[in-house]
């Protein structure tokens, strides 16, 4: 038998990873990447509580994540698309078109 | 040591060394088929939670439909940019870091400590049969809310993308 601990730790560090992703990438589509890893992590949380409380609820909250990871994927990608064909880049920092320079 | 536990730290060493690879490679699509290995370790970690059903989900819908999602658009953008991956300099930053670390570390702690070994699971618990029976008496309500996200997101995806005509 598996500590329930053990899971949250490794939930926490995939979370943690996708955070400093998040943070320290400039590339777009690492970042959108490094937002599936944090999804991921809540995920794994969930579910190893549900196991743990013997409550299937767990499951089906984990199911939706996984739905609506779908549909922050496909707006996220079109975004990028939408933004290589304006600007020629996929860099996060070159995006500026909003900012008061 | 049981034999599932030897499967909880091979597959969980694979999940971590997978992200962290993830999220230091300079090549997108290294960095995407990494993800993809992430997932795969994932799914094995859900089966090991008798979650059988979304580690079915994990393999056909995240490794499967969003990876591919991934690489083709990776593939669609001409040249793959290879970005230097520097740690942030603004002044600060260490402290804030080590603050963030120190909180979550804290509050792990106290989970892992409080949780204990989990109860000997129910029969057909995470079975498809159990799932779908939440699915569709206790949760109708998301999962019709969800079905209307997807629908909105795929519209809103094809509208954002197209080619309007003054760019074509």
């Amino acid at each position: 038998m598996i500590p329930t601990g053990h899971f949250l730790v490794v939930a926490a560090l995939l979370f943690a990873i996708g955070a400093a992703g998040v943070i320290v990438r400039r590339n777009v589509l690492m970042i959108l990447m490094s937002i599936e890893l944090m999804l991921s992590g809540g995920s794994l949380t969930l579910i190893a509580f549900a196991r743990h409380h013997g409550d299937v609820g767990g499951h089906g909250l984990a199911f939706l994540v996984v739905a609506v990871a779908a549909a922050e994927a496909a707006i996220g990608l079109a975004i990028i698309v939408a933004l290589f064909r304006t600007r020629r880049t996929a860099n996060a920092d070159d995006a500026n078109l909003l900012r008061d320079e | 040591m049981s034999g599932s536990l030897v499967a909880f730290y091979a597959l969980s060493a694979l999940t971590v060394a997978g992200a962290l690879l993830t999220v230091t490679r300079r090549n997108p699509l290294i960095g995407a088929l990494w993800l993809i290995a992430t997932f795969f370790a994932l799914a094995g970690l859900y089966a090991l939670l008798e979650a059988h059903f979304l580690a079915a989900i994990q393999i056909l819908v995240y490794a499967g439909a969003i990876m591919v999602l991934f690489v083709f658009v990776i593939m669609m953008l001409d040249r793959p940019e290879l970005e230097e991956i520097g740690l942030l300099r603004a002044p600060g930053t260490k402290l804030v870091g080590l603050a963030a670390v120190g909180v979550l570390a804290w509050r792990l702690a106290a989970a892992v400590g409080r949780a204990g070994d989990p109860a000997p699971a129910k029969e057909g618990f995470g079975t498809v049969r159990a799932i779908g029976n939440l699915l569709l008496h206790e949760y109708i309500f998301p999962f019709e809310a969800v079905s209307i996200v997807l629908l909105v997101a795929v519209v809103g995806a094809v509208v954002i993308a197209r080619l309007t005509s003054s760019e074509s």
